[in-house]
């Protein structure tokens, strides 16, 4: 027990990962504790919740058990977006030292605050999050989540910083600028969305600059989107360095919701702020351990905004085996895909995921890519829109349409229906957050 | 002897091509030759000009999709049978013609091709032991 306090990697003392390691059974003790009280919290202040309890009889003094929180609803993005923008706050403006607010792509945007209180313990979850991934003072890390009203970049900024290393708050975007920083300030580890690290290794090649001779990066923490082991796979060949998958949700707190240790086999979920649940999308009833599921989270902590029982959306599994690294928290599931990503076409239901991995037989990188759906006398229809890469392009139309032809072939392996492929110029995909929009569904749009 | 040409892809929409040609004489690259294969959704623009690589290189920086491959440029005699009478070496060595365009300029009376073989080396073996004229970069272009 005493040798987990220590850090895995070199043996420097971590005060903040030691409670990583705390007992199961105390664990559970302290999320029961926690647990009451947010319900309680809730009750008191935010009166949708308080309407939804009473709705269903229930009070906060009916949860005795972990198990009790079954007893509570269910709360959703829509809820958001309908007490915009500070609806469901548990305290008054003065306590608030943070706002953050996710932009609408469809809609109003969604709004989220943070206390003095909130902000330590988000800074707490950053800094355990970048030692499980072996990050440390002396790392000079390049944060190239956007700054501004998205969660990813402050988020991570204060962890970076709470943990003594050098945060260069360099946000997204001009990938040659990217690089340069990279190169010249001996930047050793980074975060960043998966697709805009592939795209960075592809723009340092054409740079010239040869990530394993000419740069010092070794690790990286990668997250705001879900991405596969085989994206994984690519950025470690490519660039040598590490890989770790992040998890978070501005809605939950943004990025330290859960976190991949060294051991690369699930993200670590940080219990004692965040209660997780996995349940059947379609009927809301639990799944067991190992199975999968939608993840709903609830908030332990949090006073300015405290949620209960979210529903992600997400898609994962909880991993009931213990983790090698010996930490107690229990384990989620890269998340494969999205349960709202999710369309049905012609009576089968389609995640962009699948097409990913379609995609990926065919390709090293996953290119930018975009469904489109639409519908014409009555028959669904769906197009693959792929950006064509230098590395993709022959001189040669027979080899094109070869290419066109074994994406179709990959997608309809996977899907079982049929897909026009059509390829298209790069960067003419729309990008949104440096994320692509993936499904574009014009099938109710007058033709 | 072989010439480096860019293909750049184009999706088949108005105005593409005019675009790509503004890019380029903004950047004062100077074309010697273009020519456009299509099928009914895309295009492969190939185009030849004195310096491929600064070519190439605005291209990409201009966001398109390009890459370089060998071509060879060969004289061939302007009369009737010229055309047939260098296929027929590369047919008595079993080479396959991937694609061929002429090339903008004409060498004395004769007309210049630009040929792609699925094998380049046997290719150009083959034509210089039957003595076609393969030009190089310096006749096409000029030093
Ligand atoms: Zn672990």
């Amino acid at each position: 027990m005493i040798r987990n306090l220590w850090n895995d990697l070199d043996g420097t003392f971590f005060p903040e990962s030691a409670l990583d390691y705390m007992p199961a059974d105390r664990l559970r003790e302290v999320q029961l504790q926690r647990l009451k009280a947010a319900t309680a919290l809730a009750y008191d202040r935010v009166p949708l919740f308080r309407e939804r309890m009473d709705a269903r009889g229930a009070k906060p003094g009916d949860v005795h058990r972990l198990e009790d929180v079954c007893l509570l609803p269910f709360s959703i993005k829509n809820d958001l977006r309908d007490k915009y923008p500070y609806g469901l706050f548990a305290v008054p403006m003065s306590e608030v030292v943070r706002l953050h607010a996710s932009s609408g792509t469809t809609g109003k945007p969604i709004v989220v605050g943070y206390t003095a209180e909130d902000m330590e313990v988000w800074k707490q979850v950053i800094m355990r999050t970048l030692y499980a991934a072996g990050y440390s003072r002396g790392d000079v890390v390049q944060n190239m989540f956007g700054y501004g009203l998205f969660t990813g970049g402050l988020g991570l900024h204060s962890g970076i910083e709470g943990i003594g290393a050098t945060v260069i708050p360099i946000s997204g975007g001009n990938s040659e600028r990217q690089v340069m920083v990279m190169k010249d300030f001996g930047v050793t580890a980074v975060c960043s969305t998966p697709s805009y690290f592939i795209h960075l290794i592809e723009v340092a090649a054409k740079l010239g600059i040869d990530f394993k001779r000419d740069l010092k990066v070794k690790r990286g923490v990668f997250g705001a989107e879900p991405w596969t082991d085989r994206m994984r796979q690519y950025i470690e060949t490519a660039s040598g360095i590490k890989a770790y998958d992040i998890y978070g949700l501005s809605e939950i707190i943004g990025p330290g919701v859960a976190s991949e240790c060294t051991c690369q086999s699930g993200l670590h979920v940080f219990e004692d702020h965040f209660l997780m649940e996995i349940v059947d999308p379609a009927t809301l009833e639990p799944v067991p351990d190992g199975s999968e599921g939608e993840l709903v989270i609830t908030t332990l902590s949090k006073q300015a905004m405290p949620v209960i029982r979210y529903r992600t959306r997400d898609i994962t599994a909880i991993e009931p085996r213990p983790c090698a690294c010996g930490r107690n928290l229990r384990r989620i599931r890269r998340i494969s895909r999205r349960s709202d990503d999710m369309f049905i076409i012609r009576g089968v239901n389609v995640y962009p995921s699948q097409i990913e991995t379609a995609l990926l037989r065919t390709e090293a990188s996953l290119p930018h890519y975009q469904i489109v759906l639409t519908r014409k006398s009555g028959l669904d229809r769906m197009e693959v829109r792929v950006e064509v890469t230098g590395e993709m392009l022959s001189d040669r139309l027979s080899e094109m349409e070869g290419l066109q032809r074994r994406f179709a072939r990959s997608i309809e392996q996977i899907t079982s229906l049929h897909t026009d492929v059509t390829l298209v110029q790069p960067g003419t995909i729309p990008r949104s957050e440096g994320k692509a929009r993936r499904v574009l569904d014009n099938r109710n749009e007058p033709v | 002897m072989k010439i480096r040409q860019i293909s750049v892809f184009l999706e088949n929409r108005p105005g593409r091509l005019s675009a790509l040609c503004r890019t380029l004489a903004d950047a004062g690259v100077n074309l010697s030759t273009l020519t456009l294969a299509e099928t009914g959704e895309f295009g492969l623009l190939r185009l030849m000009t004195a310096d491929p690589d600064k070519a190439k290189q605005v291209i990409e920086q201009a966001g398109y999709a390009a890459t370089a491959t060998e071509v060879v440029a060969l004289q061939v005699p302007d009369r009737p049978g010229g055309l047939a009478s260098v296929l027929r070496v590369l047919e008595t060595h079993n080479i396959s013609v991937e694609y061929m365009y002429a090339f903008a300029m004409r060498a004395g009376g004769d007309a210049v091709m630009v040929f792609r073989f699925d094998d380049m080396d046997r290719a150009l073996a083959a034509l210089q032991a039957a003595g076609v004229n393969v030009f190089t970069p310096v006749d096409l272009f000029g030093a």
